[in-house]
């Protein structure tokens, strides 16, 4: 069993480190050490960006299913840490297309997130993560009490959407939003199966109950 | 704050003016191969030190007529960041991945709707034929682009020694189909082997050239060694590489992109920013090497080739003929 000191003060520093690391080695191409970022580096930074942002969402939704599987409750302690690096990469990626690739041309900004479906969608998921940053406080979950954790299922149409943005952005080779569509499933798809079981095995005992009485 | 990568007009870039001497790359072949001696190369350097000592000089005159005056874009970016989905759909796979294709001998079948048929050497293709340097910009469809000095030769030139017929309204052309060589093709990702096609008015154009180098050298097999064309006005994928086949042919003939998605890639597939891909728009591109903090540019009509090529769609509903 790991205790939640060892937890708190090893393997929670080394994660955020191992987190940072994708941004890290960003920083350090942009200043060509150990290479550059070849010839389109705006791409080349938006596209690592959207893809550590997906990465991250996909293992912070993994996290619960993981927790269950492994039977390794200490988990649930890195959830918080993982969901708001998720919300970091994400809000850099859409950052580096409003300032770098976009370079605050509004016209055209407004455009494409009204016009281009992909941009629409993505844009779409960065929003819907905001309230989810917002109220990843402590405080702000004593606040909202149950209607927290109803709130934070917005994880769930998020990494539908950010799958489908993906998806949707790739030219005619879709092999690897199709294994990101099928973790997503996955993960998804153990929710809802432990959700409907639980519902079976209630009704079952009620109507055990009923039986009885 | 981020590096600024050199942009044009910067004296890091190469010139317009001048190519890259011959002695500038063997020093840098032989800096590459030292490198590598002490073990410190890493893989890519190997691969561009590959496709450096694949291809050799060539000789040719410069055609200033028919080349743009901006400074092109860098031998590195030329050959490492392009599309060739033969060697893979990554921009950096062509030149990771098409190091065992061997470019030579090479022979080229020509067919269909034309006197003179057969199967001709590339030699015999190019023979009679003077090398020009063309400067264009080549705009890619997913709106970024580059300044490339092509070395080749006109399209027509080489179509009329054919003697192609009055049936011969269009040409089409096809890539080497060789899955040993190209790690792509192994794949389902387009329909093998790529086949591109061009309006027998657009192929015998004087800006339509088939290319068989650039800066100065024979292309390197990234780039679609050892024969592709070059369709300056029209988006990159056009540009069908390492050519093995040409066909007269009197209807329309399929293109691989069209195939692939009809709704989003035509047969004419100009650049047009007024008709944008479904997905994205086509009224800004990214210059490639123009550096992090560049926006990006206005797309021209017809890739800044209009006065040259407009007649040959009067009338035409470019929205509908995409």
């Amino acid at each position: 069993m790991m205790s939640p000191t060892l937890v708190r003060r090893i393997i929670k520093p080394a994660v955020f480190i191992a987190c940072l690391l994708p941004l890290l080695w960003l920083v350090a191409r942009a200043f060509e050490i150990g290479g550059g970022l070849g010839a389109n580096p705006v791409e080349k930074i938006q596209d690592t960006l959207g893809q550590w942002g997906l990465r991250f969402l996909v293992i912070t939704l993994a996290i619960t299913p993981l927790r269950d599987w492994l039977n390794a409750p200490w988990l649930i302690m890195l959830r918080r840490m993982l969901g708001l690096f998720a919300f970091t990469y994400v809000l850099l990626h859409f950052l580096t297309w409003l300032l770098l690739d976009q370079g605050l041309y509004w016209s055209g900004i407004l455009e494409d997130i009204a016009k281009r479906p992909f941009i629409t969608i993505g844009f779409t998921a960065l929003v819907l993560l905001i309230p989810l940053a917002i109220t990843s406080t402590n405080k702000m979950m004593r606040r909202l009490g149950k209607r927290w954790k109803k709130l934070h299922r917005l994880i769930y149409p998020i990494s539908l959407l950010a799958v489908w943005h993906y998806y949707w952005q790739v030219k005619a080779d879709v092999r690897e939003p199709l294994i990101y569509a099928s973790i997503v499933a996955v993960l998804l798809g153990w929710r809802l199966w432990k959700t409907r079981r639980a519902s079976t095995r209630a009704a079952s005992q009620s109507a055990a109950l009923a039986r009885d009485a | 704050m981020l590096i600024k990568r050199p942009r044009p007009g910067d004296s890091a870039r190469i010139q317009a003016s001048e190519i890259t001497p011959e002695s500038a790359y063997v020093s840098r072949r032989e800096l590459l191969g030292a490198a590598l001696a002490l073990g410190i190369g890493a893989a890519g350097m190997g691969f561009s030190l590959r496709a450096d000592a694949a291809t050799t000089p060539l000789k040719f005159s410069r055609n200033a007529r028919l080349s743009l005056q901006e400074e092109p874009n860098s031998y590195e970016d030329i050959t490492t960041y392009n599309n060739f989905y033969e060697f893979g759909t990554g921009k950096g796979d062509p030149v990771a991945n098409s190091g065992k294709f061997k470019p030579t001998p090479w022979s080229v079948k020509v067919s269909g709707e034309a006197e003179i048929t057969g199967t001709f050497t590339l030699e015999d293709v190019l023979k009679g034929h003077a090398l020009e340097e063309r400067v264009y910009r080549l705009r890619c469809v997913e709106a970024w682009s580059m300044v490339i000095p092509w070395i080749g030769i006109p399209l027509a030139a080489v179509l009329k020694r054919f003697k192609p017929t009055s049936n011969a309204r269009y040409v089409a052309f096809e890539t080497v189909h060789r899955p040993a060589e190209m790690p792509g093709q192994r794949s389902n990702v387009l329909k093998w082997p790529y086949v591109e096609g061009l309006r027998i008015d657009e192929a015998m154009h004087p800006l339509t050239i088939l290319a068989v180098g650039l800066y100065g050298k024979t292309l390197p097999n990234q780039n679609g060694a050892p024969l592709r064309l070059i369709v300056p006005w029209k988006y990159g994928f056009k540009g069908i590489k390492s050519i093995v086949g040409i066909r007269f042919t009197e209807r329309e003939p399929p293109t691989s992109w069209n195939i692939s998605a009809p709704d989003e890639y035509g047969f004419y597939a100009n650049v047009n920013p007024t008709v944008d891909h479904p997905r994205w728009s086509q009224a800004r591109e990214r210059q490639i090497g123009a550096g992090f903090l560049s926006a990006r540019v206005p797309t021209q009509m017809f890739n800044g080739y209009e006065k040259e090529v407009a007649q040959l769609y009067r009338g035409m509903d470019l929205r509908r003929y995409y």
